[in-house]
């Protein structure tokens, strides 16, 4: 894995990550769920077939989640029970910025949010989350750059990275 | 006197509102249908291009009330007629399932008859009892928006889930893979009928799994990207006719088979598909024609207004379970997450 962090624009921190095959994204992602303690929004970004749910599921397994997580895109949002609950959402089919949807009723809860398409409703979003973004750069490997926005989420980054 | 017991016939009062269709519906004795109504928001999601979670809460709000006094109405039955009503609790959209939940708790209070939750799952599955009895051990193939499941059924009311997917559902596989032909929301059908127009002449990946009974269509997805994606780098074109036809060769081959293979290893007596899915009618043919060499298992395909979510179902399915003694108390709520094998 390729390590590097860089200052980004405002309060933002960028930090970037290279996997080789999907064990290591999966690992990665375990890493991160692991480490987190509940009311984390975390944004994926990344292009169909990227891996964002394939992220997820790792970030499952570090959140204790046994259940089968599969894609939300169809019900836009799926709750789990785990160490803290998870909420995985794919907004990719929501694109109505100007109107409330609900979804900080999840951003201000206990579990853990992840939102897969997150650009779609930026509006709504929390000012202080964790946004990756996922690059695919081979068949199986990925580049992921994680851009923090707040002191919990630089501090997460720290700890991964 | 006393000679005579005629057994009174059963009403059951069927709610559901778990996505972006609020459905009310009258069965009798489970198989019977004596409404079915169904008011669609789809025409109010469509400028947002899919479901979106709080204007349907606020859709099913405004019609719950209409939906529920027009499937009486038709069905020519009062309150005092109903046995019971069931709603589904789970899995779906929360504030969406909350407005079919309260409604059936109001009614249930209000009237004093019995309710009784019901998962969506469940009902898809019992929308076969509408069209045939059942017969056990029996298999459901569960194909929708957001579910690709293979599930056991010993006897009425115990479901198994022996085989899900591992990550799209088939049906946001055909919506993914329209995507990157370009096709607005929902693209599922566009694949569908573009699929009759090609021919499946493209080497896709089949995700077997052996030893699971368990699918996996994110690496055809990634296959079918990849594909597009080599041939404009290769200044090449291909026809998304034949990519179609490929595609969907590939879906249905893997869901017959796993179902056929499933369907001999328990020893079923019948196969059941269930979920708006069931539309294809490439599935409906390839099913068909599989099981015709088998002829030991009846295979049930219920019409495709049975097959899109709908409240007779639910009502289908809240017979049998009421009927096993199963009772949901006033502190009823919505599950987003309600697992079908603990009901």
């Amino acid at each position: 894995m390729i390590k590097e962090g860089y200052k980004g624009e405002d309060n933002m921190q960028q930090y970037e990550l290279v996997t080789e095959n999907e064990d290591q994204t999966f690992a990665l992602a375990k890493q991160i769920g692991e480490k987190l303690n509940g009311g984390e929004v975390i944004a994926l970004e990344g292009d169909l077939g990227a891996g964002k749910t394939a992220f997820t599921k790792g970030l499952a397994k570090g959140l204790a989640v046994t259940r089968v997580v599969n894609s939300p895109t169809f019900t836009i949002i799926k709750e789990y029970q785990g160490r803290i609950p998870l909420y995985h959402m794919d907004v990719y089919r929501v694109s109505a910025e100007d109107e409330d949807l609900g979804f900080d009723e999840y951003f201000e809860g206990t579990g853990v949010t992840v939102v897969e398409w997150a650009h779609l409703i930026k509006e709504q979003l929390p000012d202080e989350l964790l946004t990756i973004y996922i690059y695919r750069i081979g068949d199986t490997s990925r580049k992921f750059v994680l851009e923090a926005k707040g002191e919990r989420y630089l501090q997460l980054c720290k700890e991964i990275c | 006197m006393g000679e005579f017991i005629v057994k009174k016939d059963q009403i059951i009062l069927g709610i559901e509102t778990s996505c972006d269709e609020t459905a009310a519906a009258v069965i009798k004795n489970g198989t019977e249908i004596l409404s079915n109504v169904i008011s669609s928001q789809i025409e109010s999601h469509k400028r947002f291009g899919g479901v979106v979670p709080e204007i349907a809460s606020r859709m099913h709000v405004e019609q719950i009330t209409l939906v529920i006094e027009e499937a009486l109405l038709q069905a020519d039955v009062t309150y005092k007629d109903i046995d019971a009503v069931a709603v589904t609790e789970g899995p779906g959209l929360v504030g969406a399932l909350l407005i079919g939940v309260n409604a059936a708790k109001a009614v249930a209070f209000a009237h004093g008859i019995p309710l009784v939750g019901v998962h969506h799952i469940a009902g898809h599955i019992y929308a076969n009892r509408l069209i045939q009895e059942m017969k056990f051990p029996a298999l459901s193939l569960v194909v929708s928006g957001g579910h690709t499941e293979l599930i056991l059924l010993k006897e009425h009311g115990s479901f198994k889930v022996i085989g899900e997917t591992r990550d799209d559902a088939a049906g946001e596989a055909y919506d993914k893979v329209a995507r990157t032909l370009n096709f607005p929301y929902p693209g599922g059908p566009h694949i569908d009928r573009l699929a009759h127009e090609g021919k499946p002449s493209i080497n896709l990946p089949r995700a077997w799994l052996n030893g699971s009974y368990d699918f996996s269509f994110s690496g055809l997805k990634s296959s079918v990207i990849n594909t597009l994606h080599n041939a404009e780098q290769r200044g090449e074109t291909i026809e998304p006719a034949d990519l179609a036809a490929s595609f969907q060769a590939s879906v249905i081959e893997v869901l017959v088979t796993k179902t056929l293979k499933a369907a001999e290893d328990f020893n079923v007596k019948q196969v059941m598909l269930a979920g708006g899915v069931a539309a294809n009618k490439g599935l409906r043919a390839a099913l068909t024609e599989a099981f015709t060499a088998v002829p030991d298992i009846e295979l049930v395909i219920p019409p495709l207004s049975l097959c899109t979510d709908n409240a007779a179902m639910i009502g289908a399915a809240g017979s049998i379970l009421f009927e096993k003694g199963k009772r949901s108390d006033l502190a009823l709520n919505g599950n987003p997450g309600l697992d079908i094998e603990n009901l």
